[in-house]
């Protein structure tokens, strides 16, 4: 199959950028959408121009790395995929595709497709994490975890990070995301003791990092290639405000 | 209290001032459009839909307890609601500098997408019903027309309404901005459920259909009025 592409160029983080068309032919149905990629890079080197920078790393839809909008959407159009995951046959001969970075004030573009999510990690630093002394491995049954609990953390740890969430909302919030990390350990026993502490730094990190805030669009939910409920954000909501009174009783 | 203003002034905290501020409004425009539909009691018995709206306004401004309590209480959740809003929409903006060459919704529905230019248009009409029926106009005389009588009030507001609404401008503007508060109530009651916390899914099917029955139920009712004035079903004597 044959596809009109248009990219976004972009020298580096403070150039300005635009979207520059080009084609590929012969485009092989099987071939993943960053494989197609690599097919245009290489016809670029041949003619000596600069080939497109994208970032990759897993190739298996786990690692978040690959996320950019594809004809508007994070990740493309279909359901539950990553970039690496998508494969060309969901697109049609004589196509024209447009690719574009993930665009949000806390994603610098640093290079066309590619941009800065550390702020995501920096979210995490803040209390995306368990810092109390929880023993070596329990027995299994040792500590009771209900299966709803248990079924909620697991939804929410399938979280890659990818930035989707982010490109999505029409607000370039980080809702969703921080949402899923304070469910996930905010549902296990080991997360409790931090519980409410946790939210409230995460939540001022993301603030300080320059997202959004949440519109209940829902767009975030959908964009998500793992699925992650958009009653995250609720959850989230509830124990920053339950945070408000348990801190303060203490 | 420095933990109040950190939590009042972080997304989430602000975002809960327009939930909470927007429900006082919702519980206000549900009351007063139900206090209005009393017009159509015109249709039980000429002369009872005008006995019991001038009753009511007479009730309203009688009690300055009530007055200026339910005005007070409506400016600070009017003011908190825009500030949090205006808040909101500039962090928005500035969490996305650049736009999008392509963009596609994927599941935001005509609700979300006007929410800002929506509430625009409800200021806008808040504004103009004020100087409408509260302040009063040349065309429609108000406040300075209730009369001391006895011990009592007595309001001129059935003939003000009726007068106003004889006027298809102000009756299409009235539409207009119904139809604006339908689609604001039908994302807005929805979503201040999920603002302040409500996440669980048994709940979910009821607060749509609570949402959107009550934007549909308040549209209709406040709809009702200036249109069937306006095609002379009710107010013919005046
Ligand atoms: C005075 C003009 C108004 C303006 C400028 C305004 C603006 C807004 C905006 C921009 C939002 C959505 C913010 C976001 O999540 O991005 C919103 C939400 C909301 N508004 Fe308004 N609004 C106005 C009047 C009203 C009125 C009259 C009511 C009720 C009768 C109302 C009820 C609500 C509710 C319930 C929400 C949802 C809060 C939430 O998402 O948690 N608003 N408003
Ligand atoms: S490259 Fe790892 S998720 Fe796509």
């Amino acid at each position: 199959m044959n596809l009109t592409l248009k990219i976004w160029r972009q020298q580096g983080p403070d150039a300005p950028g635009e979207l520059v068309t080009y084609s590929v032919n012969d485009v092989n149905e099987d071939m993943s959408f960053l494989e197609m990629l690599d097919v245009l890079n290489e016809s670029l080197e041949v003619k000596g121009e600069e080939p497109i920078a994208f970032e990759s790393d897993c190739r298996e839809g786990i690692c978040g790395a690959c996320g950019c909008m594809i004809n508007g959407q994070p990740h493309g159009h279909k359901d539950r995929t990553t970039t690496c995951q998508l494969h060309m046959r969901e697109f049609r001969d004589g196509e024209t595709v447009v690719i574009e970075p993930f665009r949000a004030e806390a994603f610098p573009v640093l290079k066309d497709l590619i941009v800065d999510r550390s702020s995501f990690d920096r979210i995490i630093q803040s209390g995306g994490y368990i810092s109390v002394r929880t023993g070596s491995a329990p027995d299994a049954h040792a500590v009771q975890v209900n299966k709803q609990d248990a079924d909620e953390a697991f939804d929410k740890a399938a979280c890659i990070g990818c930035g989707a969430c982010v490109a999505a909302c029409p607000n370039a919030a980080a809702m969703l995301f921080t949402g899923a990390k304070v469910m996930h350990l905010g549902n296990l026993p080991q997360g409790q003791v931090e519980r409410y502490e946790r939210v409230g730094a995460m939540v001022a990190k993301m603030d300080e990092e320059g997202f959004g805030h949440c519109s209940n669009a829902g767009e975030c939910a959908v964009a998500c290639p793992k699925g992650i409920d958009l009653r995250a954000i609720a959850r989230m909501n509830k124990d920053l405000l339950l945070s408000q009174l348990k801190l303060r009783s203490k | 209290m420095d933990w109040l203003q950190r939590f009042l002034t972080s997304t989430i905290g602000l975002k809960v001032i327009m939930a909470v501020s927007g429900l006082v409004l919702v519980g206000f425009v549900i009351g007063h459009m139900l206090g209005n539909l009393q017009i159509f009691l015109e249709f039980v018995e000429e002369g009872m839909g005008r006995e019991a709206l001038n009753q009511y306004g007479a009730l309203l401004k009688g009690n300055k307890l009530l007055l200026w309590g339910t005005r007070v209480t409506l400016l600070v959740a009017v003011a908190a609601h825009i500030y949090s809003a205006c808040v909101l929409t500039l962090r928005a903006r500035a969490a996305r500098p650049a736009n999008y060459k392509q963009h596609k919704w994927l599941s935001g529905s005509y609700a979300v997408r006007t929410m800002r230019w929506g509430g625009v248009i409800l200021l806008a009409f808040i504004v103009y019903h004020l100087l409408h029926l509260t302040v009063g106009s040349e065309v429609t005389p108000s406040i300075e027309h209730c009369k001391v009588v006895g011990d009592g009030l007595q309001c001129p507001i059935f003939d003000n309404v009726v007068q106003g609404f004889r006027q298809p401008g102000v009756v299409l503007f009235y539409v207009i901005a119904q139809l604006a508060l339908g689609f604001h109530l039908a994302h807005g009651i929805w979503s201040l459920f999920r603002t302040l916390g409500l996440g669980n899914p048994r709940f979910d099917g009821i607060i749509k259909k609570i949402a959107v029955g009550t934007a549909a139920a308040v549209t209709l009712g406040n709809v009702a009025i200036p249109v069937s004035v306006l095609v002379g079903l009710v107010g013919g004597a005046v």
